[in-house]
């Protein structure tokens, strides 16, 4: 009886030992998933604790100004250009108004003439409170730590909360298929799909690779400034230390962070 | 057994209806592999081939929270080497046809991703689409 005991004991430690030895290797193998390799950001890439933007108008002198940066933007994010199907529907990441539309609140009558019949140019604010990023029922839109609000279109389902809370008008909806609308594809960004929304990045795919937003770029010498608010060092602090801005609708408490300088 | 004349051949008929699909696919050609058009220039991917092949999908899911959500943009391989994660400009770059190389397994395995509803495969963009 006893023996019988001990030479099973032995058997079985001895078989546990071998499944064990075998199983290692599997199960390291098996451990082996992408989430646990190593993901890191850019080297070069450009870094805030919160990216703001500051326009010269007084620089934008002619419609060809406004054209470029709006040119710009478009081409480098596969933006359908304006033949779309219907206006309405229309695409928009960049685009122009007038003061009295871009400036409700502080729209008056006797308004200077240089301001009055002026295009202004309007993109997402990329609010501190953004109210886009509140109402998305999928989180599909959030706010990145450097502040910039972004889109995952992976995850829009199209239900367009977002657009109704946008006191901006920053969105746009995707009503039909917008590839075939696209001139020329720019192969290093996505197209959308119809049912998504959609609005500007403040060029993050951009910020990654080192390079300033594409409108910045594109802008007339010394119409844009792009950098980090919290750095008081910064160009944008400078030229806002400098000059006297606005901000669109700021009693609605969304702490935009595109300003303009008029 | 009660009604034996109707409970055997019912479950005779129920037994040869539950295997359809194995009788009906004898004799028929067996599953074979697509023939997938690999890069000229490369031999090896960016994880071995077959780990690839199981788990790409896996991968790019993983890539795309990492890119697009964590501010991550760099994956390192378990060889060590770093690249961007991106479907377009990385992936893309070397298995240049998606119809010769995605489509084909993809259509063999019935699966439909959406990947292309909205990423610009390479030959797209020289179609001039």
């Amino acid at each position: 009886m006893d023996n019988k005991r001990r030479t099973f004991l032995k058997f079985a430690g001895v078989a546990a030992a071998l499944g064990a030895g075998g199983s290692v290797p599997l199960t390291l193998r098996a451990a082996y998933a992408p989430e646990q390799e190593q993901y890191k950001q850019d080297r070069d890439a450009l870094t805030a604790t919160r990216w703001g933007m500051v326009i010269d108008m007084r620089k934008f002198t002619s419609e060809e100004d406004f054209e470029r940066c709006i040119e710009a933007c478009h081409s480098v994010h596969n933006v359908p250009d304006q033949q779309l199907p219907k206006q309405k529907q229309k695409v928009m990441w960049i685009w122009t108004d007038h003061y009295e539309h871009a400036f409700p609140s502080s729209h008056n009558p006797y308004l200077a003439e240089r301001v009055e019949h002026k295009d202004f140019l309007l993109l997402c604010n990329q609010c501190d409170n953004p109210p886009c990023v509140r109402v998305c029922p999928t989180k599909a839109t959030f706010q990145r730590e450097d502040g910039i609000v972004q889109m995952d279109f992976h995850r829009c389902i199209g239900c367009r909360y977002c657009m109704a809370g946008c006191p901006y008008g920053s969105r746009s909806f995707n009503f039909c298929d917008p590839a075939p609308y696209v001139q020329e594809k720019n192969a290093d960004f996505p197209t959308r799909m119809r049912g998504v929304v959609e609005k500007c990045n403040f060029c993050v795919e951009r910020l990654e690779e080192g390079l300033q937003p594409a409108c910045v770029e594109a802008a007339p010498e010394g119409g844009m400034f792009f950098g980090d608010l919290d750095d008081p060092n910064s160009e944008v602090r400078r030229v806002l230390r400098e000059n006297f801005s606005i901000r669109r609708k700021v009693e609605l408490g969304t702490n935009p962070c595109v300003f303009y300088i008029v | 057994m009660y009604d034996g004349g109707k409970i055997i051949p019912g479950l005779v008929i129920f037994l040869i209806l539950l295997t359809f699909p194995f009788w009906f696919n004898i004799g028929q050609a067996a599953y074979e592999q697509p023939e997938l058009q690999m890069p000229d220039e490369e031999t090896q991917c960016i994880e071995p081939t077959e780990w690839m092949r199981a788990n790409h999908m896996e991968l790019l899911d993983v890539w795309r929270d990492m890119a697009v959500r964590e501010d991550k943009p760099t994956y390192v391989s378990s060889r060590g080497e770093t690249m961007e994660i991106s479907l377009q400009k990385t992936c893309m770059s070397c298995h240049t046809n998606q119809a010769e190389f995605c489509d084909k397994c993809h259509t063999s395995a019935a699966v439909s991703p959406y990947c292309w509803d909205c990423h610009v495969a390479p030959e797209e963009v020289s179609d001039g689409q």
